[in-house]
């Protein structure tokens, strides 16, 4: 599955770096993502992935580094801006619009996508294009039958689901899922990972994953990065990454580096 | 335009021939019987006015609830629809009265002058929303709010001070195009027993402008871009995620409610044959937007209708009703000087208590919620 190094990376990071006062949270992260991989990132709590997907998606700006979509500089780029140029992002806690319709979350994600949001004059329902692309989209993740429900009233997992449905609706070239599974039941995780390996087969996509369950990670990574304490320590095939003492020690705890 | 058919999420019941009626709301139906009687009835009052009572203070009544009708709606897309707080409302209504006014005044009573006063008025309203919307609608919602504050005050202080040009505290008097005034005659008989006169034009025009101004605000929040801002209202962080430009949008949405606030102005302006700080500018108006939103309903347009209606009735008629209810009550004790027209703001207050406490979501949402 490893594409060739001369591939333009979908994602790159360039010593990227923030500093909260005196404190380090991303420290000088360098990455490459190439299409057509799904690359995890792991660490312990605290170890900065949710920072570093803040910095990449936006939401917050770098002290210092770089971060380029398709070599394109974007680091002084709105979270907006970035999100039109094919950075998708799914929150770690559920972020949706929770008096709105189900339907209407994920509509509104395609009609960003569309580039249909400037239209003052026309009724929404006018596209029906845009509603049906919804509908499909509902359908993936196995919520059609709660289109019309507002999302504070569904349940954590279907939240979740539909947090997953928004990723997909914007049809991003680099997907970032924090977490997508926490706080799940057993029975709902299988749907999560399934969506996101037809994301994965389904075109050339770039995929982040951050996630804590090592059993997802082996089944569903192409490749794992570690971050600890900000910075980057350990780079490569899953199964090797997973063995390297350095992971052990600092993933999985100094008993088991000791052990 | 093409129109699909009727929506179910939108829309109850899909009877045929309601195809141009969703058109013209916009798909945006009112959604409960007893609304939909209320706001025909309205409609329908006001279109027959002129016809149904005789004097000029049902009719003035009239033409001020029009007015307001566009005014708290336009207000409504900001705060119900975006989740704006602005005070700065009214400064958009004054421009429109002052367009009219200073225009009418130094170039004549001629429908040009209308005309040049209106778009006058139009285009420095839409630079100062531009211009608050993209200096202050990054920061916090409270400091934006407090930044309106300050220019709509820096405003009236200038209302006030520019008394050459503004006519200053007395504000400005001037006459009306020769068919808008009273004594024109459109017709030579009267039409069942009115008569066709300018003062009739102008609160016929005054009703059609209105009408058509509250349709397009009604399609505004009804289409794709009003549900961006409804997104915008819900979660910001997540619209600007999804890639809508959150500044962008905001920015746009506090333009077309000015738009409306100085259309409304002007309108104001016209009926009147005056405008002064009092009439368009001062504050208490301001409140007065507030509570006709929050009374009607908050992010439903037609809450406007239904706020803006009560308010200014109440405003009118309260009085007259509590002081023949004191008057009536004269025997008794403590009663009548508690029902006493000077005590009218007394009950108005209680009354929006009471509403606020009894239908957060507004008249116009209680009224739905009783359908469903």
């Amino acid at each position: 599955m490893t594409p060739p190094a001369t591939a333009m990376p979908a994602l790159e990071t360039r010593g990227l770096t923030v500093r909260f006062g005196g404190h380090v949270a991303v420290d000088n992260v360098s990455c490459r993502f190439t299409p057509g991989t799904l690359t995890a990132i792991v660490g312990p709590n605290g170890a900065g992935k949710t920072t570093y997907f803040n910095l990449v998606s936006g939401q917050l700006r770098a002290t210092s580094g770089q971060v380029l979509v398709e070599g394109e500089d974007i680091t002084s780029l709105s979270p907006s801006a970035r999100a039109k140029r094919g950075l998708g992002r799914a929150f770690q806690l559920t972020n949706l619009f929770p008096d709105l319709t189900t339907l209407e979350n994920v509509r509104l994600a395609v009609q960003s996508r569309a580039e249909a949001g400037w239209s003052l004059l026309k009724v929404w329902n006018g596209r029906r294009d845009l509603i049906e692309k919804a509908e499909e989209v509902l359908e993936r993740v196995r919520l059609s039958d709660k289109r019309d429900i507002a999302p504070k009233a569904l349940s954590h997992g279907d939240q979740r689901k539909l947090e997953v449905a928004l990723l997909i609706a914007m049809e991003p070239r680099v997907f970032m899922f924090d977490e997508p599974t926490a706080g799940m039941s057993v029975d709902e995780v299988p749907t999560v990972l399934e969506l996101i390996r037809d994301i994965k087969q389904r075109g050339n996509a770039t995929v982040l994953l951050v996630e804590h369950k090592m059993d997802v990670v082996r089944s569903l990574a192409d490749r794992i990065i570690v971050l600890h304490n900000g910075a980057l320590v350990a780079d490569g095939d899953p199964a090797q990454v997973i063995a390297s003492p350095v992971v052990q020690e600092a993933y999985l705890g100094v008993e088991a580096a000791n052990g | 335009m093409t129109r699909s058919p009727v929506f179910p999420l939108a829309v109850d019941g899909g009877r045929t021939g309601g195809s141009i009626l969703a058109g013209l709301l916009s798909s945006d139906l009112p959604r409960s019987k007893v609304l939909t009687a209320i706001l025909l009835a309205i409609l329908l009052g006001l279109a027959a006015t002129p016809f149904l009572f005789s004097g000029s203070q049902p009719l003035s009544t009239a033409a001020k609830i029009c007015v307001f009708i566009v005014l708290v709606a336009s207000y409504d897309l900001l705060l119900g629809y975006t989740g704006i707080v602005s005070f700065a409302h009214t400064m958009f209504f004054g421009i429109g009265g002052y367009g009219i006014a200073i225009a009418l005044e130094r170039l004549g009573a001629t429908w040009f002058s209308v005309a040049i006063g209106l778009v006058a008025a139009l285009l420095l309203s839409a630079l100062l929303a531009i211009a608050i919307g993209l200096l202050s609608l990054r920061v916090r919602a409270i400091f934006f709010s407090m930044i309106t504050l300050a220019v709509a005050s820096a405003m009236a202080v200038l209302a006030s001070q520019l008394s050459t040009i503004t006519g200053g505290e007395d504000g400005l008097s001037f006459q009306l195009p020769v068919e808008l005034r009273p004594a024109f005659r459109l017709l030579p008989e009267p039409v069942l027993g009115v008569s066709i006169n300018g003062r009739l034009i102008a609160y016929y025009l005054l009703f059609f402008v209105a009408l058509l101004t509250f349709l397009l605000l009604l399609r505004i929040v009804n289409s794709p871009f009003g549900r961006v801002l409804q997104a915008i209202r819900e979660n910001e962080f997540r619209a600007e995620a999804l890639g809508y430009r959150v500044v962008a949008y905001r920015t746009m949405a506090s333009v077309v409610s000015a738009l409306a606030a100085t259309v409304a102005g002007a309108l104001m302006a016209l009926w009147l044959r005056y405008n002064g700080p009092d009439t368009t500018l001062s504050f208490s108006i301001m409140i007065d937007i507030l509570l006709m939103v929050v009374i009607g309903g908050m992010g439903t347009m037609y809450g406007s209708v239904i706020g803006a209606m009560l308010f200014v009735l109440a405003q009118s008629y309260l009085q007259v009703l509590m002081s023949a209810g004191s008057t009536a009550l004269a025997g008794v004790p403590v009663l009548p000087s508690l029902i006493h027209p000077d005590r009218w703001l007394l009950w108005l207050g209680a009354l929006f208590v009471i509403s606020v406490y009894a239908f957060p979501g507004g008249i116009v949402g209680r009224l739905r919620q009783a359908t469903q």
